[in-house]
């Protein structure tokens, strides 16, 4: 049962996390109408997270160890766990997030990047996740595929446009290229809790890999070869961004706990 | 962002640099996209209705950006894009000459005639 909670989060704090990296760009867009599209796709993300928090909740509560659960916020023995004390209310060792989404938006090409190999990944995922014997699990999954394929489609047109544009936004897109492809050999290394519960990351990274293959070779982009890959996020050891990302998404609840509006 | 400032264009008022038969001169300025008039479908059965209008590099982004804009409260089922410099549109300063005519020929509606009691369901 943990390590099915374990999971639970990971795939919502990951969600979370990249929702509100996108959410950065709200009213800083390039331009309005790309403004609003990166911001749809932190909304979908948002209610993607929400889903899985709401899961997770529901068997924290009723897990019979409940009590035993160390209670997010601290709130005492019995609190009852919810999507808001799941999300504004652990610290950043207890997020397991992927370090991929962690990372800094940069510029808009390193943006749309970060987002179409998360969500190459994710479609993969999904796919897989929405026939699993959870069901709750595959609803949510079936459910979140329609939004992925649209932010594959999306970005990966972003990818194309950028890595085959001018020399500039070529030049831009290898920088970005070269920041973030040390995190996405994490997506496929699979945790403990994955490993329990007979979860294999690493069956989608040959998919993968030809997606994102068949995709650069497109946009006149290389694919980095023997990078070494960095990983912890999914077991809580983060860059040093998460903390910040954290300090201002749980402001409002750490210095008015439980406020509401 | 753009530091263009802002024009805004009512319905049916294409910009001249924009409408149709014109070969504008001016090079677009550096960082703007064309603009496109968009068109929704809101049901099954329905005729596509414009609705407004936005910036894309090109017919696919216009889709795109389209389907953010114009149908995330679920308006619509099928979008159309048009770059708006292909719609030739009326000049609104000729609208005497080509809409006031119509005014006085009440004949041309059929409310204008009276049927026979025998001609049903019209």
């Amino acid at each position: 049962m943990n390590a099915l909670i374990d999971y639970i989060l990971h795939l919502a704090d990951t969600t979370l996390i990249l929702s509100q990296r996108n959410s950065e760009w709200c009213g800083h867009g390039p331009i309005l109408e790309q403004d609003i599209a990166i911001t749809n796709i932190s909304l979908d993300l948002l209610g993607q997270s929400r889903n899985f928090y709401q899961y997770a909740a529901q068997l924290l509560n009723n897990s019979t160890e409940g009590n035993k659960t160390p209670s997010p916020g601290g709130e005492g023995v019995g609190a009852e766990v919810t999507e808001d004390s799941l999300a504004y209310l652990r610290k950043e060792r207890e997020y397991k997030n992927l370090l991929l989404v962690e990372q800094p938006n940069g510029d808009w090409g390193q943006t749309i990047l970060r987002q179409y190999l998360f969500s190459q990944y994710q479609y993969l995922l999904f796919e897989q996740l929405q026939h699993c014997s959870d069901e709750q699990l595959a609803a949510i999954a079936a459910k979140s595929i329609k939004e992925t394929r649209y932010h594959v489609r999306w970005s990966s047109e972003w990818v194309l446009r950028l890595g085959d544009g001018t020399g500039e936004s070529h030049a831009r897109m290898l920088k970005a290229i070269d920041e973030l492809w040390r995190y996405t050999g994490e997506m496929f290394m699979p945790a403990s809790y994955e490993n329990s519960l007979n979860i294999d990351p690493a069956s989608l990274k040959k998919a993968w890999e030809e997606k994102i293959n068949a995709l650069f070779t497109e946009a006149s982009l290389p694919v980095p070869e023997k990078v070494f890959m960095q990983s912890g996020g999914k077991t809580g050891t983060h860059t040093e961004h998460l903390g910040f990302i954290l300090t201002e998404l749980q402001y409002m609840q750490r210095a008015y706990p439980n406020c509401e509006w | 962002m753009f530091n263009t400032c802002i024009r805004k264009f009512y319905y049916g008022d294409i910009p001249e640099d924009n409408a149709g038969g014109t070969q504008s001169n001016k090079p677009a300025a550096k960082n703007e996209w064309p603009l496109w008039e968009i068109f929704i479908r809101s049901k099954q059965g329905l005729d596509h209705k414009h609705v407004g209008s936005l910036h894309a590099a090109d017919a696919a982004m216009a889709i795109e950006n389209a389907r953010d804009v114009y149908t995330r409260r679920q308006e619509g089922i099928s979008i159309w894009v048009v770059e708006s410099k292909y719609i030739t549109a009326s000049n609104p300063e000729e609208a005497g000459e080509l809409y006031e005519p119509a005014v006085d020929k009440i004949y041309r509606h059929p409310t204008f005639y009276q049927l026979p009691d025998e001609v049903n369901h019209m």
